[in-house]
């Protein structure tokens, strides 16, 4: 979550953002429909094709079979059956990544109760109806780290979504992505800025403190892992009635960061707590995948990068409290000068539309080549989150997920046309537009005939009072009814009249 | 008491007061016999086929004969069926009605107190849970069959409105306790109870917000659930261990594992919440991951899921409380289009789930009357849902999903007597229900008397009260609804909680409603009369032997956001 202020300044930085954020779209109306019919190839042809791996190709095309990519070149013949995108004077690049976000979780972001909430679970809450998935979809955003916040020294277990707008939350991580986690370091987990009333201060309150606490949950961890390996040996070995240890869905996770199964995404500002968690890591034996936001980096990029640790940064977002002044724009291009392995991410779901742009500003801060600015929010976050293999580049045999600009992405006249997720279009911008007017006719026709049942309702409400007005007297008091309770035949200490089958009475 | 003269109709059944001397009557108190012949009625038995015309025996209790020429025993007083339809009595398939006022909701609750707690327990102080281990808002160890209130007097209201038997579940927290099917009839609380526990019901809202305990977050309260089942499960295993080897560290007790244990051994299903597509998709999942049998409730919009919800086999108990536009809501709030479509489509989710072949049930979901589930079924047939098959969720289909379908659900010899007659279909507005059976035994319907003058003016609409009680000022919210002849529904809401309005009326500029509530752990009926014009009220509130004035304003409908604002401080960056 960012300020408010912060926010609105940087609205006013950056005026270039789509109009079509602004308006809620029916996933219904959104995606085509998900299914798992066989779909026919999809041609892009007469692109800018920004490959991100290989250079820029004019005038290419690229072929899409199975939800990849299968050709991509200066001139592909048409395959029968194949539909054609003209994108003539258009740009294609990989759909971009973005490494740090909240989108598309049911209810909060932060299990804020304790400092350690690594037994809660993002992928257990993805909640595939929220409008910010459409939103990013359009700022061609087409892969997204969710994560938990950051409210705690160790927070949440995170997921890594496609934005397939219209799939069900089952189908929207992934497949085969590593599930990482959340670390924050400093003033949020200790909880500099705020406190709850009538509340203890919970601990930590210092950096010292959410040091000792990563420590002490991963020595708990470590103990938990060696009590199950303990109980595993015995019970192979033949020995019956052990109590098995009880599964900690806390715990659980670090044992997967402890074997390598689960990233660590650390939130974190300042160069000591960097340093901190670079120091627990390696005396843990655990790798720090990324570190998320990490304004300080540019002082300790070489001990970022021999610790092998990814960098996930703002362009130029900083000043909204005191562990964030000591920001500079030029962050990201000296740790990619230093080894370091740099994303550039959007924490926000609007700050998300305008990724391109925002890598784009390490070209100007740093002096960044146009490829190693768009490699800022794809193939780099891609290695990051460990899905390159998959996604990141336009190559053979990668993911078609892509984007088609107007303009040159690194432009802040880009707009984007079309994006796609596994060769399917999830955004299409002229589709959007022509279906607004269909989409308020809907509305208006709901809220007509709400209104009318209403109306109805009423009109008959009126029609059996004046019935009742003409039939019955005006009385001077009125008298309350009675409970209009029935009366219970036990009760009345009788046999009831009921019994009476001459007269047939109720 | 009421007390009804039985006249000259004593001698015409002689044989019958004979029985009555001889039976040693279960019921005692000297009332009315056990035997009863409804003659020539058309009876949906809902289980097989409707037959016209025809004869329902009932014998202490029981059906013992369902037949147009079945033989009526002589102690058997005969109802005159012409013209009547009878069905099995209405199941409301997920309610708190006639149970005692819930614990302070949210309250963290010790795992293993030493002392038996009775309910209801006074608010605890509150303590902000650390983990799963202070298991906060858990008490799976309260069964609504011992929570029977026979104060509550909605068991009447529901009665005559054709629901003989409810599923009550207690209220408050994550795992507020387990369900019983409760039949509405019984001099003393136990004779409610036709079976406990047959479900625990979950409730994965949050209600502490970011400042309280833990968990204070969705997925906070997903991991909690799980790790009480896994603990559960655990739980189970470790003793069994302990058993054969008493030689090692003891497995401490708990008494939330050992309630869930006891409960989950005996088959019981899980109730869970999900109402929109996210959710119930979601549900899906739960249920594998919990291994429990899960039945959804909620479920307004499965017309979106029918297929899935079918493919996993889990039943769903519709909320018959359909959305609609909030009566006071800010003209600037544009609902968006899913918003509207789902208000729009909700009533078809229960025609979807029949399509799909999944096992549906109705519950009231907060509807204040019986005839209000009618309506609002009768609203899911407008959509599509067959007539029958409507029927057969408000009956059968639930005592399925509960397990009692071999006692109640349908009219068949040897179930339990719960029949509802009625002098039409039971889904058209105009007809009557004329006599209720619950357990054999017969409830027979007044119309209320209404008051003559029509109201001037509606008072329908959310009121602020004000009010001072020896405790000092009060402060409680009524939101009433008024129909077309003065009836008054709606809640009342104040600091010791949500009461719905019993009956209620408002003729000319006066106005009068009962609500109960519970005032210091015992439930009230509280009574509001007074005058009303459109922007004020006044009156006077009173209970057992206390009385106050009260005043009464419209508020705006503006939303306080300072509750938000501790949220925006924390940051996620």
């Amino acid at each position: 979550m960012k300020l408010q202020s912060t926010r609105n300044a940087r609205l006013i930085s950056f005026i270039v953002v789509a109009a079509v954020n602004l308006i809620a779209v029916s996933r219904a109306f959104a995606a085509d429909p998900p299914d798992a019919a066989p779909r026919p190839a999809i041609l892009i042809q007469n692109a800018t094709i920004l490959t991100v791996s290989h250079g820029t190709i004019e005038h290419g095309s690229i072929l899409i079979r199975d939800g990849k990519i299968a050709e991509v070149g200066q001139s592909i013949a048409k395959p029968q059956g194949a539909e054609v995108i003209n994108a003539n004077g258009q740009f294609v690049m990989p759909g971009i990544i973005d490494c740090h976000s909240h989108i598309a979780v049911d209810g909060s972001v932060n299990e804020g109760s304790v400092s350690v909430s690594s037994m809660v679970n993002i992928a257990d809450v993805l909640n595939p109806d929220d409008i910010d998935i459409y939103r990013d979809l359009a700022g061609g955003v087409t892969v997204a780290n969710v994560l938990h916040g950051s409210a705690n020294s160790i927070g949440g277990q995170t997921v890594v979504i496609k934005l397939r707008w219209g799939a069900p939350a089952s189908r929207l991580p992934f497949e085969g992505a590593l599930p990482g986690i959340k670390f924050a370091l400093g003033e949020n987990p200790k909880r500099s800025n705020f406190s709850i009333r009538g509340q203890e201060k919970r601990y930590p309150a210092t950096r010292m403190g959410v040091e000792e606490t990563i420590r002490a949950a991963f020595t708990e961890a470590r103990d938990y892992k060696s009590k199950w390996d303990d109980y595993n040996k015995r019970t192979s070995a033949g020995e019956k009635n052990l109590i098995p240890p009880r599964r900690d869905l806390r715990l659980d996770p670090l044992v997967e960061v402890l074997e390598g199964k689960r990233y660590v995404h650390a939130h974190c500002y300042r160069e000591d707590e960097i340093l901190m968690l670079l120091r627990v890591a390696k005396e843990f034996g655990f790798k720090v995948r990324t570190l998320q936001h990490v304004l300080e980096g540019y002082k300790v990029a070489d001990e970022i990068a021999a610790a092998g640790a990814g960098a996930s940064t703002f362009s130029d977002w900083w000043a909204y409290k005191v562990e964030a002044y000591d920001a500079i724009p030029y962050n990201a291009a000296i740790m990619t000068r230093r080894g370091v392995l740099v994303s550039i991410n959007s924490d926000d779901a609007e700050e998300a539309t305008h990724l391109n742009q925002e890598a784009a500003k390490s070209i100007r801060y740093g002096g960044l080549s146009r490829e190693e600015a768009l490699k800022m929010v794809t193939i780099n976050p891609a290695i990051q989150l460990g899905i390159d293999k998959r996604v990141g580049s336009i190559d053979v045999g990668k993911d078609a997920d892509l984007v088609i600009y107007n303009h040159d992405p690194l432009s802040a006249y880009a707009v984007v046309q079309k994006t796609l997720i596994d060769g399917r279009v999830y955004f299409d911008r002229s589709r959007d537009i022509a279906e607004r007017a269909d989409r308020e006719k809907e509305k208006k026709a709901l809220i007509e005939k709400e209104k009318k049942a209403a109306a109805e309702k009423k009109a008959e409400d009126k029609k059996s009072d004046d019935k009742k007005q003409n039939e019955k007297k005006l009385e001077d008091k009125p008298k309350p009814p009675h409970s209009g309770r029935g009366s219970t035949a036990d009760e009345s200490g009788g046999v009831g009249s009921a019994a009476d089958s001459d007269r047939g009475a109720l | 008491m009421r007390t009804r003269v039985f006249g000259a109709c004593c001698t015409v059944f002689a044989p019958l007061i004979v029985a009555l001397c001889l039976a040693p009557n279960a019921r005692g108190q000297g009332g009315e016999p056990p035997y009863f012949a409804i003659r020539g009625a058309k009876i949906v038995t809902v289980s097989g086929r409707t037959a016209e015309n025809s004869t329902v025996i009932i014998s202490r209790g029981i059906i013992t004969a369902i037949a147009a020429d079945a033989k009526i025993p002589d102690e058997a007083w005969i109802i005159d069926g012409k013209g009547l339809t009878v069905y099995p009595g209405l199941i409301d398939s997920f309610t708190d009605l006639g149970l005692m006022a819930p614990p302070a909701p949210g309250a963290p609750t010790a795992g293993t107190p030493g002392a038996t707690e009775a309910a209801p327990r006074p608010p605890q102080t509150q303590v902000p849970a650390r983990g799963p281990e202070d298991r906060p808002g858990t008490t799976p160890w309260r069964d609504a069959a011992d929570e029977v209130n026979l104060g509550d007097k909605r068991i009447e209201t529901w009665r005559n409105g054709g629901f003989t038997t409810v599923v009550a579940a207690p209220k408050g927290g994550f795992f507020p306790g387990q369900a019983a099917v409760l039949d509405l009839v019984g001099d003393r609380a136990g004779d409610f109870v036709v079976k406990s526990p047959v479900a625990i019901p979950l409730n994965l809202s949050v209600t502490g917000g970011f400042g309280s305990g833990f968990p204070n977050s969705l997925m906070g309260v997903l991991a909690y659930v799980r790790q009480v089942f896994l603990d559960t499960d655990w739980s189970t295993r470790a003793q069994a261990a302990y058993e054969h080897n008493a030689h090692v560290e003891r497995p401490a007790y708990d008494r939330t594992e050992a309630s869930l244990a006891t409960a989950l051994q005996k088959h019981v299903v899980v109730l869970i919440p999900a109402n929109n597509s996210v959710q119930i998709q979601r549900s899906l999942e739960l249920a594998d991951r919990w291994k429990v049998n899960g039945v959804i409730y909620g479920g307004q919009m499965a017309y979106e899921d029918a297929a899935d919800i079918a493919a996993k086999k889990l039943p769903v108990l519709v909320n018959a409380k359909w959305p609609e536009a909030e009566k006071d809501a800010d003209p600037e709030d544009k609902p968006s289009l899913r918003e509207l479509r789902f208000r729009d489509r909700a009533p078809s989710a229960p025609a979807a789930l029949a399509k799909a072949n999944v096992k549906f049930a109705f519950y009231s979901g907060g509807l204040a009357a019986p005839k209000d589930v009618l309506k609002a079924v009768k609203k899911s047939i407008d959509a599509g849902l067959p007539a029958d098959a409507a029927l057969r969720a408000l009956t059968l289909s639930a005592a399925e999903i509960y397990g009692v379908s071999d006692r109640m659900g349908s009219i068949e010899v040897g179930k339990i007597a719960n029949l509802v007659v009625a002098d039409g279909d039971l889904f058209e507005e105009k007809t009557k229900i004329k006599l209720v059976f619950v357990d054999g035994r017969r409830f027979e319907t007044h119309e209320p008397e209404k008051p003559k003058d029509p109201p001037k003016g509606d008072i329908t609409g959310k009121w602020k009260l004000t009010f001072t009680t020896p405790e000092g000022a009060e402060e409680a919210i009524a939101d009433l609804s008024m129909e077309k002849d003065g009836t008054l529904t709606g809640t009342v809401t104040s600091k010791r909680g949500t009461g719905s309005i019993l009956s209620g009326w408002a003729s000319g500029e006066k106005f009068s409603f009962v609500i109960n509530l519970p005032v210091n752990g015992t439930p009230t009926d509280v009574t509001f009369s007074g005058t009303f014009d459109a922007t004020s009220l006044k009156g006077s509130l009173s209970l057992s032997g206390f009385s106050t004035d009260f005043t009464g304003t419209k508020p705006g409908a503006r939303t306080d956001h300072a509750a938000l604002s501790a949220i925006a401080t924390e940051g996620a960056r």
